[in-house]
């Protein structure tokens, strides 16, 4: 699959990463790489096999519904680039 | 030219449990920001989110009484968007493999029945709050309803007016407050409904392009928008010769419009792919049998029920079932002894009035059913009339006090002695000429006059039926 600037530009914008355009350039070949080897599995034939989503066999991993209270509301915050006594901080959303 | 309204609904309703769906955070309403959260839902690197099984047995019982197929082996998917309201910047959700699908929804709209179909019915987390302070310009996030469960409901496009939305939302309400699966208190944001919208020229089976609107709070809201939005795209398309635009649009309540929201990422491209933090879940034909078995009566079969056992009215049984509580109220009046119209009378009458006037939830009322029973058996036995009963009731209702105390200490026994009412009547009438020549001379009316008199010597004790036979023997005697 050929990995255009255009299409690096798109994930970009969905992603919030702004890339200058020698990187754009440098990205679209190595994720071309990276997607290519997608060609190559796909050349295994699956149609019998099913879809997987988890690589352990476990299921059905589930907790009582009983409160407790992790109590650590400084601890949270100082792990945010801006915070003050009781919320995070980001820049101005627009709704 | 006709035009016909087709609509779907996606309809999120928070589940009650006590926890959110992936951490042991309590989900309560309110409290101080970032007080119910721990590193799970704030998305800390590292963390193990573990689902809580409360919350797959309510969307399980959720999907079985909308007759949905349920998907029995069931998993979670991230949908990644970049926005505060949620700190890991994906939501997980479920896309590929919805634990219902296929219900349908049997709704009635005056005399016509119908079905809605649901398309699915998927599990989720709900996101934070956000609150812009203009002083800092900055946005401070707040998660404490960050991870709180959440089920979302989308149907096929099958309404073609706003009642029959309001009548889906009304069943659908009832159907899961009875299963306790959600309070569905729309005004608290624990039931918030988006409604898609498109108009066709009548007859035509091609779908128009739709638009989504949101913030509606209410079914009041919810059934203006309904109006302004259908009217909106006919005048577009037949006045001004134009497009509907796919939009996401916001009711303004106070304007009595919809708005555009335009917003700069028109990309709406969550790039899904399975949840590899939660294993899947297996719901076995036991455990569903399990759940059904659990299932409560719910409202239609008891509406159903009161009528044919009790020979309530149509109205008084909707009136009695429309939600769990109430109809528990009720029929516990019953089980104590009370006659099922005299309970329904007084609960429609006496206690709803009470629920109104101190803006209490029948949840809330501490008078006993069994006390209303003593009391409805007290007025049958002839032990008090109906108004001192009312006065009674009226007494006790706020701390579920003694009847049978307050009756005693303030000397409310109905006069039930036919000689001391005979006695009363004749004074009354000896008392009043000028109201019993006003009687003799046609005048009606008097009577009630002079019954008000016989009633007010008997201190409101007598039993007005029998008073006044005695009063109109007498008159007819003199």
């Amino acid at each position: 699959m050929k990995i255009t600037t255009e299409l690096v530009d798109y994930v970009s914008v969905l992603s919030r990463l702004k890339l200058p355009e020698e990187e754009k350039v440098k990205m679209a070949g190595e994720l071309e790489q990276i997607i290519g080897y997608m060609d190559i599995l796909n050349r295994l034939d699956t149609s019998d096999i099913e879809p997987m989503s988890h690589t352990f066999p476990v299921k059905n991993v589930l907790r009582e519904d009983v409160v407790e209270d992790f109590g650590g509301r400084a601890a949270l915050l100082s792990n945010a680039p801006a915070h003050d006594d009781t919320a995070f901080l980001v820049p101005k959303t627009v709704d | 030219m006709n035009w016909e309204v087709v609509i779907g609904l996606e309809t999120h309703v928070e589940l009650a449990t006590k926890t959110k769906i992936f951490c042991s955070c309590t989900t309560a309403f309110g409290g101080d920001p970032n007080t119910h959260v721990c590193p799970v839902c704030t998305g800390m690197p590292g963390s193990l989110p573990v689902m809580n099984k409360k919350v797959l047995e309510y969307a399980a019982k959720a999907s079985l009484a909308l007759n949905c197929d349920v998907t029995q082996y069931c998993k979670f998917d991230r949908k990644n968007y970049f926005y505060p309201d949620l700190p890991k910047a994906y939501q997980v959700s479920q896309l590929y493999l919805p634990i219902g699908r296929n219900g349908k929804v049997p709704i009635q709209v005056g005399s016509e029945e119908k079905v809605i179909r649901i398309h699915e019915l998927h599990m989720e987390e709900d996101a934070g709050k956000l609150v812009h302070d203009n002083w800092i310009d900055q946005t401070r996030a707040d998660y404490n309803r960050c991870g709180v469960p959440l089920i979302e409901i989308v149907t096929e496009p099958d309404f073609r007016s706003g009642d029959e939305v309001i009548a889906y939302l009304e069943k659908l309400r009832s159907t899961l407050e009875y299963l306790g699966v959600s309070d569905c208190k729309m005004q608290e944001g624990s039931l918030r409904c988006d409604v898609n919208l498109s108009v066709r020229p009548q007859g035509s089976t091609e779908l128009g392009t739709r638009t989504e609107m949101k913030n509606l709070n209410s079914f009041k809201a919810i059934s203006r928008a309904i109006a302004y939005e259908a009217r909106r795209q006919e005048e577009l398309i037949e006045m001004d010769h134009k497009r509907v635009i796919q939009e996401t649009r916001r009711w303004d309540d106070n304007k009595d419009a919809t708005i555009s929201m335009r917003s700069k990422e028109n990309a709406q491209d969550y790039r899904y792919f399975p949840e590899p933090d939660i294993p899947p879940m297996e719901l076995t034909d036991s455990y569903l049998d399990s759940l059904r078995a659990s299932m409560p009566e719910m409202a239609p079969a008891k509406r159903e029920r009161y009528q044919r056992e009790w020979g309530l009215s149509e109205k008084d049984a909707a009136l009695l079932t429309d939600t769990r509580a109430m109809a528990a109220y009720f029929e516990d009046t019953v089980a104590a002894g009370a006659a099922p119209k005299q309970a329904s009378d007084w609960i429609q009458g006496e206690v709803l009035r009470e629920l109104k006037e101190k803006s209490l939830d029948i949840k809330q009322v501490v008078f006993a059913p069994e006390a209303l029973a003593h009391l409805i058996d007290l007025v049958r036995q002839g032990k008090l009339n109906r108004n001192t009963a009312v006065k009674v009731f009226r007494a006790v209702f706020d701390d579920n006090g003694d009847i049978d105390a307050y009756v005693k200490a303030h000397g409310l026994e109905q006069v039930n002695d036919t000689g001391l009412v005979e006695q009363v009547v004749s004074d009354v009438l000896a008392a009043n000429p000028q109201s019993v020549a006003d009687y003799k001379a046609g005048k009606k009316k008097a009577s009630g006059f002079l019954m008000g008199q016989c009633m007010k010597a008997l201190k409101g004790k007598g039993d007005p039926k029998v008073v006044s036979q005695t009063l109109n023997k007498k008159l007819a005697e003199l």
